[in-house]
Parts: structure tokens; C-alpha cells; sequence
């Protein structure tokens, strides 16, 4: 943490520890990873059920039969519970930015925080605007604005995903803005590059399609269980078959835009598709691997072997990375180390470039402070040609630019295994609603039943690969994590940490317990 | 056409526009308020039940304007938000921790099985709408009597406390700040039943609990109000940028701004006729005459902080530190955007005040919580 951190540190009444920093650091990693798990349990659900329940409310106010008013109510609940405490841990996320990342949130808040407030504007108002009328409103509105309503949750909630994936998008792949020397932060230069990134389109596009697939599968697998247990058949085919229908499409869908994103990654993000493929040495006609065992010794530049076992399938990677078969894909040991032969610069050299930036910044700080512009206007020309790496210059060990690798490889492999499981899982349900056997499937009812939580674990392993493939950025090669946190001792942090594992796990225990009750209860209640 | 607008009226006039939604959460804490009577007010389950389900339907308003304010402080005023959230960090976590806790309790407490018990989630209620407000109130506090931190050349924040903002609540000031709109969320709270509950004997009570509320609130406002025009204040030199103290600093911003003194004088004449009107002369519309009066007073704090060369958010560890609207804000390209992004903001109101109308044209009563719904009240 050499550069601005050290030059910061002598400005400081307070001296920081480099060790304590880290430690800081670790926490408040931690602590953003467990309440984004925890949030990301509620919100696909929220986002996707919404959508099912305006379907469900839909039949019923155009057939006027009572039974998929029933139908409706009964997701509503489910769909109430799972809401609150989606909200609950969202305001967390929001506010641990200035809580737990302050230098972050100084550095890139004339960024970020614009898609936030928006987020705020045009879709939380939305759904807490209509969430009462939906809950509330049966007999206070008439039907067609209840409709309405529970549509409007349903455009609401998703709108908010919009924003918060811009936000995301945006730290994956920053543009539309500029280092500005002076404020020592970055400052937005173009809305609609920010807002139209490809990859907060293709994040948004897949997440909210995954979002959608992990709904249709609760609903389909708690319908499950009642055919298993011999209760609310009819409403249980019901729901069945508009969820398999809305989960199939979107499988579909999930599929297209997961290839899209990972087309992404491998234009914007090289280290990241190189740790999703544990491929070190970059290669031609690179191969995917169907499934591998990691060699967790490795090192980036070490001799050792990436993989204990492996099935490879030859070309595939290269396919998906560039569109072509034959094409070269960068490992990790060509973008630590560099590779001439392909004109690739790697992290040890750009940390060269980036610590010159940093020295420079700091002169430039210093001279400006103490009034010598000839110094300062020196200082700051070196500063804009080498700027480019600027956070490659926090960086103390080049093999620090690549993500942990076995949690990135195996997180995308399990979530691209189960995503190919789960249009299967629709289609057969399909088939034996057509078929009018559905009852009669047990192993498939108990397949759908347990497919909820395979659901939910793909969910989680996707938002694994995105953020831990990211590491050691919290900006994609301009602000490594550790630059961006709180200058607060790490025992506040680890309290906090503990506090909110504490909290959420307790809700998560009750709203299952809830949601459970609920379901034994049923539709009749 | 925004564009055009030189960077410092953007900067005031986004503290004008966070102003705004600041004091419009003010006015919504009636669901706080309204939460802390159920033990107060309240003499039945039944009558408990009707307190929470007419909060619950507005909850999720007062939480996402909660939500916005966050985000428009963090959109318009980085530096703030950095500052503020990262140093002031203990206060902001317990805040947090109070609508966390909030956000679940209505749709859990009369659900079976919610492993907790129906009273513990009334407990979390009755925190969040008085640690919770206490607490917002110390951190707005802070505006006027200054915080323990300072900002390097890089603008990173270092608290000189270990407390982290928790010292905030020991000052009697902030203190009384915090308790003042504690209990003003109650009286709104209580206003908020009579205008929208059908239920005669809680209904009575709660028009008690407006001007006994009132009274509590008396002597922490004046605390608040002679504070105003007896403490020193953290001026600020247009030219230099240079922050000193100024004796009397706020009061002059009060004469100097007229308008604000009559903000705040007409605000709370707004909340104490609405208590009149709700108290003593029988009427069920006092909630708007409070409302209002709550939002110009907020505004009038939110004004008296930033506005007049004033920082909002002083440092007495490092005068040279305290944030200003100018040196807090953002580029003035992202504060032109958010320009645009904020005309959206009647469209919003327009859309929520006419579901909230459509909402509360009948009143709530026992037929209501229990009939054909009830599986769905909370």
C-alpha cells in the first residue's frame, strides 16, 4: 500500500497500521459478501414471483374465477414474507458503502451514486407505492387497479435491479469518467455510457432471466410438494404449468444471455474468464473444461499443473471468448507476467506505470498544497501518461492482479451445470401436465421440489464468479479493495460482521419457519 | 437548459432537493411515531392491531424515502456520504440495525411460526421509532455542533474518536434534537390514527396523545431553539473556502434568511395548530396541518445548516476540514444529470399521493382486520 495510502498516512493525526488496514479490509469484505448472499436469497424470488403473481392475477381477472384469486393470494403471502426482509438487507448494501468502503465511496461516489439515487426515484417508490395497494387494496380499488398494481410491483422491482446491475456494471467496467487530481477522485463524464454499458446490459439481462428461472422453480417445486402430498392439486397444476412455461423461457433466455456476459468478461474482464476456466498458460483453440478437479497449489508462473483431473472439450473456450474456434485466449501467467509475443502487458509491468502515476499524484498533491505550480504542472503531466494503471500501482505483488481461482472455476461450473439442468426439469414437467400424469410423478415432483434449493445455489455461485472473479478490484484495474475501505479500526468491523450474521441469520430462520407454516397452511387459509 | 446553471447554484440547489426528501421522511417518521404507541396508546390487541396495520400500509413509504435520502446524499454530496457514514460509523449502524429490524416486523408478528413471538417484533417497532429517531436526530444534530474528524489532501476521513459518532448522542444539544423529533413522530403518529382509524375509544386516546406528546416535546424544542440562536456557528468564507466559528452564527443566518425564520416559526405554528385542531377541537385533518409544519421545519434546519456560507458538516478536530455544499458535492456534470433525473420527482409525488388517497378514502376498523383479508394483515 505504497503511493497515496502512504502519502495519506503522514497527513493523518493518526497513524494507520498497514496490518490493521488489512485486517479492516478483510472484514468489511466479509461482511459485504454475507449481506449480499443474504439479500440475493430474497431479491431473485421478489423479482420473479412478481411476475408470476401479476400472470396468476391476470387469468383471474379475465376469467373471474375465484379459485386463481385464491391461487394469487397464496403466492401474495409468500411473496409478502420473502419481500420484508429482501428489503431489510437491501438498505444494508446502500449504506455499507459509506460505512465500510468511505474511500470508495469518496473515489467513485460522483459515479456511483448517481444510479443509486436514480434506483431510489424510479423504482423503489413504484413498489412501495403499489406493494400496499396489492396487499391491501382488494376491496379499496377497484379490480383493474389492483391489476395494476401488482403489476406495477412486478415493473418496480425489476426497475430497481436495473439500476443497482448500472452500478455493478460499472465497477466490473468503468467508462464515462475521468480521474480528476485535484478532488483525488473519479468524476462522470458521459450518463449514457455509464447507464448503457454492455455490461450492466448483460448483467441485467441475466440476472433478472436467472431471477425469473429461480421463481419459476419455487413455485413449481412447492406445487410439487403438494402433488406428493396429495393437497391443493388443482391449484398446484395451476401454478405448475405457468411456471414452467415463464421458467422454461427463461432458461432459454439465461442460456442466451449467460453466453453474452462471458463473451463480456472475455473482452473487458480476461483474468476473470482465465480463473473461470483455470487456464494459466493463454492458448489457441483453448479448450473449456467440462469438469476438472483445481491443483490448489498453483501459482500464477509456477510449473505445477492447473488441474488434478480434467475433461476438456477442445476449442470451446476460444468459441465463446472471441467467437472464433482457433482464436488465442489469455491465461493468467500472460496477463500477471505479460506476453510479448501477443502484445500483452501484464500486471507487473503496469504496476511499474502505476506506482509512477501514484508518486506523481502525490507530488502533484503536495506541490498544489504548498503552492509551487511549476512543480505541481510537472508533476501532474507525468500523472496523465501513466494514469491508465493507476491501480495497478496499490498492488505489491503482480500474481495479486489474478481472483482466487478454485472459487471462481468451481462456482461457474456449478452454476453452468445446474443452469442446464433446470430447463429439463420444465420441460418434463410440461410434458406430464400435458400428458395429464402429473400427480402420478413422484420422482419428478421430488426433483422439482428439491430443485429449489439447487436453484438458489446456483444463484449464489453466479454472484461468486462475478464479484470474487473481480478480486483484487473493487474498480476493475483502477481500485483494488484495499484502497477503498473505511480508515476504522477492524474490531468495529468484525463486530458489525458478527452483529449482522447474528440478525439475518435469526430472520432467515423465522422466515423460513414463516413460509413453511404457510405452505402447510395453503391457499384455503 | 440545466446545464447552463453555474456549478454553485446546482449545489445549492441540490441541498435544497435533499433537503426536501430529508424533511419528507421527517414527516413520514409518523409511522415511528405511531409504532412506539402501540404500548402507549394502545389498551387492546385489537386496538394494537389497528395501530400497526395503519403504519403498515405506510411503512414501506417512510423506508424507501429513507432509502432515497441515502442515495441522494450519496449522489449529490460524496464526500458527505464518505465522511459522515465512514467516521460517524457506530450511530449510522445502529440506525440501520433499528429499520432492519423494523422491516420485518410487520410482516412477521402475527405470522405463526415466526419463532421470535408476536411481542418481540413489537419490541423491534418501538426501538426502531425511539433509538432509531433518537438517533437521526443526534446525527442531524451534528450539523450544528460539529464532529471529531479530518480529511487528508485525499479527502479520506479519520475519526478522532473510538466511539465513532456514538459521542454525537451525549451532547445535550443533539440530545434534545434526537428526543424532539421522537416525540413529534409520535404526536404525528397519533394525528395519523384520528385521521385514519374508525375506532372510537382509540381514536379518543390518541387525540390525548397529540397534546401530551406536545408537552413532552416542549422542552427539548426549546432546547433545540435556544441553541439555535445562542451557539457559535462554523462560517465559511465564500472566497477562500477558509471555515472559522462566528459567534451567533445561526441566528444570523436566520435574520439574514428571513425566509427560513419564517420556515421554522410557521412550521411549527403548522404542528401546534394541527395538535390544537386534533387535541381540542375534534378535528380529524390535523395529520396535514403537522405534516406540513414537520416539513417546514425540516427544511428550515436542513436551510439554517447549509445554506448563508455555512458547513453542514463541521469538523472541531480540523475546522479546515468541515464540509461545505461546495466542497461535499459532486462534478457539476453528475449534478446536472441528477437535475434532469429529479424532474421525475413530481410525476412521483403525483403517483403517490393519488394511491394514498385512493388507500385512505375509507377508514380502518375491526371489520376490516377481521374479515375476508384478514389472512393478509399484519
Amino acid at each position: 500500500m505504497a503511493g497515496a495510502r502512504h502519502f495519506a498516512a503522514t497527513t493523518h493525526k493518526e497513524d494507520i497500521v498497514e496490518d490493521q488496514l488489512l485486517t479492516t479490509v478483510d472484514w468489511a469484505r466479509a461482511q459485504f459478501a454475507l449481506t449480499a448472499m443474504y439479500h440475493w436469497i430474497f431479491v431473485p424470488l421478489t423479482l420473479g414471483l412478481s411476475f408470476l403473481i401479476a400472470f396468476f392475477e391476470s387469468i383471474y381477472v379475465k376469467t373471474g374465477n375465484e379459485e386463481w384469486k385464491k391461487l394469487t393470494k397464496f403466492w401474495m403471502t409468500l411473496f409478502g414474507i420473502n419481500f420484508a426482509i429482501g428489503v431489510a438487507t437491501g438498505i444494508i448494501l446502500e449504506f455499507q458503502f459509506g460505512t465500510n468502503w468511505s474511500n470508495y465511496s469518496w473515489m467513485v461516489g460522483d459515479i456511483f451514486g448517481a444510479p443509486l439515487a436514480i434506483e431510489g426515484i424510479f423504482a423503489f417508490f413504484i413498489e412501495a407505492t403499489f406493494f400496499a395497494v396489492m396487499f391491501f387494496g382488494w376491496h379499496r380499488v377497484s379490480k383493474g387497479f389492483h391489476l395494476f398494481s401488482t403489476w406495477m410491483v412486478a415493473i418496480g422491482s425489476n426497475l430497481s435491479a436495473v439500476w443497482i446491475l448500472v452500478a455493478n456494471g460499472w465497477m466490473q467496467f468503468p467508462i464515462g469518467m475521468n480521474f480528476n487530481p485535484d478532488t483525488a477522485r473519479f468524476e462522470m463524464q458521459n450518463f449514457w455510457e455509464v447507464a448503457l454499458s454492455p455490461v450492466a446490459v448483460h448483467k441485467f439481462t441475466h440476472t433478472t432471466s436467472s431471477a425469473f428461472l429461480l421463481a419459476a422453480l419455487f413455485v413449481v417445486g412447492i406445487s410439487a410438494l403438494f402433488l406428493l402430498q396429495e393437497r391443493h392439486q388443482k391449484m398446484a397444476k395451476r401454478s405448475m404449468v405457468v411456471a414452467a412455461v415463464f421458467g422454461f423461457i427463461a432458461s432459454i433466455f439465461v442460456a442466451f444471455t449467460g453466453d453474452e456476459a462471458a463473451f463480456s468478461v472475455a473482452q473487458r474482464q480476461p483474468m476473470k474468464l482465465a480463473a473461470m476456466e483455470g487456464l494459466y498458460v493463454g492458448q489457441e483453440k483453448a479448450p473449456i473444461i467440462a469438469m476438472g478437479i483445481i491443483n490448489s497449489s498453483k501459482k500464477p508462473g509456477d510449473d505445477l499443473p492447473a488441474f488434478y483431473q480434467e475433461v476438456k472439450i477442445p476449442g470451446l473456450l476460444s468459441l465463446l471468448a472471441n467467437r472464433d474456434p482457433n482464436s488465442f485466449v489469455p491465461g493468467i501467467n500472460d496477463l500477471v507476467f505479460g506476453n510479448a509475443e501477443r502484445n500483452i502487458i501484464g500486471a507487473e509491468q503496469r504496476m511499474v506505470t502505476g506506482k509512477i502515476a501514484l508518486a506523481e499524484l502525490a507530488r502533484y498533491k503536495y506541490a498544489k498544497d504548498t503552492g509551487d505550480d511549476g512543480e505541481s504542472a510537472a508533476a501532474l503531466a507525468i500523472f496523465d501518461q501513466h494514469k491508465g494503471d493507476l491501480g495497478y500501482g496499490y498492488l505489491n505483488n503482480p500474481a495479486e492482479a489474478a481472483p482466487p481461482v478454485a472459487t471462481t472455476f468451481y462456482s461457474f461450473h456449478i452454476m453452468v451445470v445446474l443452469g442446464t439442468l433446470f430447463p429439463v426439469i420444465f420441460l418434463l414437467v410440461l410434458y406430464f401436465a400435458y400428458k395429464g400424469t402429473l400427480e402420478y410423478q413422484r420422482w419428478l415432483n421430488l426433483a422439482c421440489f428439491f430443485s429449489i434449493f439447487l436453484g438458489y445455489v446456483a444463484q449464489q455461485a453466479g454472484w461468486v464468479v462475478a464479484e470474487v472473479g473481480r478480486q483484487p478490484w473493487a474498480i476493475q484495474g483502477l481500485l483494488p479493495v484495499g484502497m477503498a475501505s473505511t480508515n476504522i479500526a477492524a474490531s468495529n468491523v468484525q463486530t458489525t460482521f458478527f452483529m449482522f450474521l447474528t440478525l439475518f441469520t435469526a430472520l432467515l430462520i423465522a422466515e423460513i419457519r414463516i413460509i413453511m407454516k404457510q405452505i402447510k397452511i395453503g391457499p384455503e387459509a | 437548459m440545466i446545464g447552463n446553471l453555474d456549478h454553485s447554484i446546482l449545489q445549492q440547489l441540490w441541498w435544497l432537493i435533499t433537503s426536501v426528501v430529508g424533511s419528507l421522511f421527517l414527516f413520514l417518521t409518523f409511522v415511528q411515531g405511531g409504532q412506539t404507541l402501540i404500548f402507549t396508546t394502545a389498551s387492546t390487541e385489537e386496538e394494537k392491531s389497528l395501530i400497526i396495520n395503519t403504519m403498515g400500509r405506510k411503512w414501506e413509504l417512510t423506508f424507501t424515502t429513507l432509502v432515497l435520502f441515502g442515495g441522494a446524499l450519496f449522489a449529490a454530496f460524496p464526500l458527505f456520504y464518505a465522511t459522515s457514514f465512514g467516521g460517524a460509523y457506530w450511530v449510522w449502524m445502529l440506525i440501520l440495525f433499528t429499520f432492519i429490524v423494523q422491516a420485518v416486523s410487520y410482516e412477521f408478528r402475527k405470522k405463526p411460526d415466526n419463532v421470535l413471538g408476536a411481542r418481540t417484533y413489537e419490541i423491534f417497532m418501538c426501538i426502531n421509532g425511539s433509538v432509531g429517531l433518537i438517533l437521526i436526530g443526534a446525527a442531524v444534530g451534528t450539523f450544528f455542533t460539529g464532529s471529531r474528524f479530518s480529511l487528508n489532501l485525499y479527502n479520506s476521513v479519520t475519526w478522532a474518536t473510538p466511539y465513532h459518532g456514538l459521542e454525537a448522542a451525549l451532547n445535550p444539544f443533539n440530545l434534545a434534537l434526537g428526543l424532539f423529533l421522537m416525540f413529534l413522530a409520535r404526536i404525528l403518529g397519533a394525528m395519523y390514527i384520528v385521521n385514519h382509524v374508525d375506532h372510537e375509544n382509540l381514536v379518543k386516546r390518541a387525540r390525548k396523545a397529540t397534546w401530551i406528546n406536545l408537552l413532552w416535546a416542549l422542552p427539548f424544542l426549546l432546547t433545540v431553539l435556544i441553541g439555535f440562536v445562542t451557539m457559535d456557528g462554523f462560517a465559511v468564507d465564500p472566497a477562500t473556502g477558509v471555515v472559522s466559528m462566528e459567534k451567533g452564527k445561526y441566528l444570523t443566518n436566520l435574520l439574514e434568511m428571513p425566509v427560513v425564520l419564517l420556515l421554522l416559526l410557521g412550521g411549527l405554528g403548522s404542528v401546534i395548530y394541527g395538535v390544537a385542531a386534533t387535541g381540542f377541537l375534534g378535528k380529524n385533518s390535523g395529520i396535514w396541518f403537522g405534516g406540513i409544519g414537520t416539513v417546514l421545519v425540516g427544511l428550515a434546519i436542513f436551510s439554517l445548516a447549509g445554506y448563508n456560507n455555512t458547513a453542514f458538516y463541521p469538523s472541531i478536530t480540523d475546522l479546515q476540514s468541515s464540509l461545505t455544499i461546495y466542497n461535499a458535492s459532486s462534478s457539476k456534470y453528475t449534478l446536472t444529470v441528477m437535475s434532469y433525473v429529479a424532474l421525475a420527482v413530481p410525476f412521483v409525488l403525483a403517483y403517490v399521493a393519488y394511491v394514498w388517497k385512493l388507500m385512505n378514502a375509507k377508514k380502518l376498523d375491526i371489520a376490516e382486520l377481521t374479515g375476508e383479508d384478514a389472512n393478509e394483515m399484519y
